[in-house]
């Protein structure tokens, strides 16, 4: 099942690691996506640290990690075709990132909860 | 945002999706549901209209009825030629000022018996009450007209079939042509890089006027977002960003607006604010200049990023004062006043998130422009 953060990303856990993308209503915002910068893999994050540059026509914004953990893998079509993040949001995942120990996503909100978010 | 004003076609924006913003003090659209990627490239492929009413349209008299008295008039705040622009021609000056520096870039037609002004949206009030301190003129600020621009390869076709006299018009060219009882001022200039026409239709009309444009497959909106990237890819600077009363013509490149009999030795040699320091400089170069910049990568530089003319250490050099990522070009522009003596080819660097990134010197426009001279 998929959850979301108050920072517009979607989190989809996949066996022990969870996938991290943006939501369409997130990419709509930015505007056209021209640039994207990943994390390097195996990088410890913490949470809410700032791992991914994304830069639209309009501005440049940061995604931040949701959860603290390892990041195990990147979407590395990205920096190349940063436009997919505007074609198909949900398909276009930035990073994977395993979580540190105690760490999940069950507190974040489901998609009925994001919807009344973004109303 | 009730303080903001609003243009006679802030209706149909809305109607077109259009997302609206405060700028310069109007409520205007900074894009439609295309986004700004989409109409830029539009423009450049077929024909953009984007609502230009913000600006300040002023009509300049002299009390003898002559256009040539009033020009006289202007030559004494505006260091360009304006006693020897044609009728119905127009050409591109600056307002400076006693320091040097810019005040604002304008454009100037001369329609016979008056000028006709075209001035910055976030300056109009300043520059109005500029010009009223001219002897023997009288000011009249043009408040009952939209003003539209229609951009594009495909601008022509779209506007000759309203307007069929509007093919003929050469590059800067102005004419008053009638359109179904109404007056309209056009003329074959823009802001894109482009050809077309800037078109200033009375209030009360200007939604019909556009509808009709925009009834035309080859016509869509274009919003104030695309038309940041269109300009910065045709190299031209933006009042504010580029230059300021803080940039003097020299160095924000725009020497070539000061024509040699402006200049010192010439025929109507200064006589403008400004000209003891903005002349010599003319003639020795300035120290700094600004200059076109490709970042390698995709990252763009921004507005403020700084510049560096090494990797490591060595000494900032200036900053970018307008930058993003140019569609037409698919990879990132900006401009940056850096020390004079960079040419074409030589590498600085860019301060981005911590890191230092080479950026090419390169020569203005990014694009080529397509003019009809």
């Amino acid at each position: 099942m998929l959850k979301y953060t108050e920072d517009h990303e979607w989190l989809q856990q996949d066996g022990d690691e969870i996938v991290v993308g943006i939501t369409a209503h997130a990419s709509e915002q930015l505007g056209d996506v021209v640039f994207v910068e990943l994390p390097e893999i195996g990088r410890e994050v913490a949470k809410g640290e700032e791992i991914v540059v994304i830069e639209s026509v309009k501005a440049a914004s940061d995604i931040v990690a949701p959860i603290a953990g390892v990041i195990t893998a990147v979407n590395e079509a990205l920096p190349d075709s940063p436009g997919m993040v505007n074609d198909d949001a949900m398909s276009a995942w930035f990073f994977r990132i395993k979580p540190a120990a105690g760490e999940n996503i069950d507190g974040f909100m489901d998609e009925a909860a994001y919807n009344a978010l973004i109303g | 945002m009730s303080d903001l004003k609003r243009t006679p076609l802030y209706d149909l924006h809305v109607a077109l999706g259009g997302k609206m913003v405060p700028f310069a003090g109007w409520e205007m659209p900074v894009q439609y549901p295309m986004g700004v990627m989409g109409e830029h490239l539009h423009t450049r492929a077929k024909a953009g209209l984007f609502d230009v009413s913000h600006m300040g349209q002023v009509l300049l008299r002299a009390p003898s009825g002559l256009g040539a008295d009033a020009a006289v008039a202007l030559e004494t705040l505006v260091p360009a030629n304006i006693v020897g622009l044609p009728e119905m021609r127009q050409r591109y000056g600056l307002f400076t000022a006693p320091n040097g520096g810019v005040l604002d870039d304008l454009m100037i037609a001369n329609r016979g018996d008056h000028l006709f002004l075209v001035v910055n949206a976030a300056c109009a009030e300043q520059d109005i009450a500029h010009l009223q301190t001219l002897d023997g003129v009288q000011v009249e600020p043009v408040t009952d007209r939209a003003l539209l621009a229609l951009q594009g390869p495909a601008a022509q076709d779209a506007l000759s079939r309203i307007l069929p006299d509007a093919a003929a018009m050469k590059f800067m060219d102005v004419a008053i042509l009638p359109w179904d009882g109404a007056e309209l001022w056009v003329s074959r200039s823009g802001y894109t890089g482009e050809d077309g026409y800037e078109i200033s239709v009375p209030a009360a009309r200007a939604r019909e006027f556009a509808e009709l444009l925009l009834a035309d497959e080859a016509v869509a909106p274009i919003g104030l977002g695309a038309r940041d990237s269109l300009r910065l890819e045709a190299g031209m600077p933006l009042y504010g960003h580029d230059m300021s009363v803080d940039v003097t013509p020299a160095e924000a490149a725009l020497g070539w607006s000061i024509p040699k009999l402006r200049r010192a030795e010439g025929e109507r040699a200064g006589g403008f604010p400004g000209a003891d320091a903005i002349l010599p400089e003319l003639a020795a170069g300035a120290a700094r200049v600004r200059v076109g910049l490709r970042p390698e990568g995709r990252a763009p530089i921004r507005e403020g990023v700084a510049i560096w003319d090494a990797e490591s250490d060595g000494a900032r050099i200036g900053q970018v004062c307008s930058g993003g990522f140019g569609p037409s070009v698919g990879a990132p522009v900006a401009m940056a006043i850096l020390p004079a003596g960079l040419a074409a080819g030589d590498t600085v660097w860019a301060e981005l998130r911590g890191k230092r990134i080479p950026v090419t010197v390169a020569d203005m426009p990014f694009i080529k422009p397509d003019y009809k001279r």
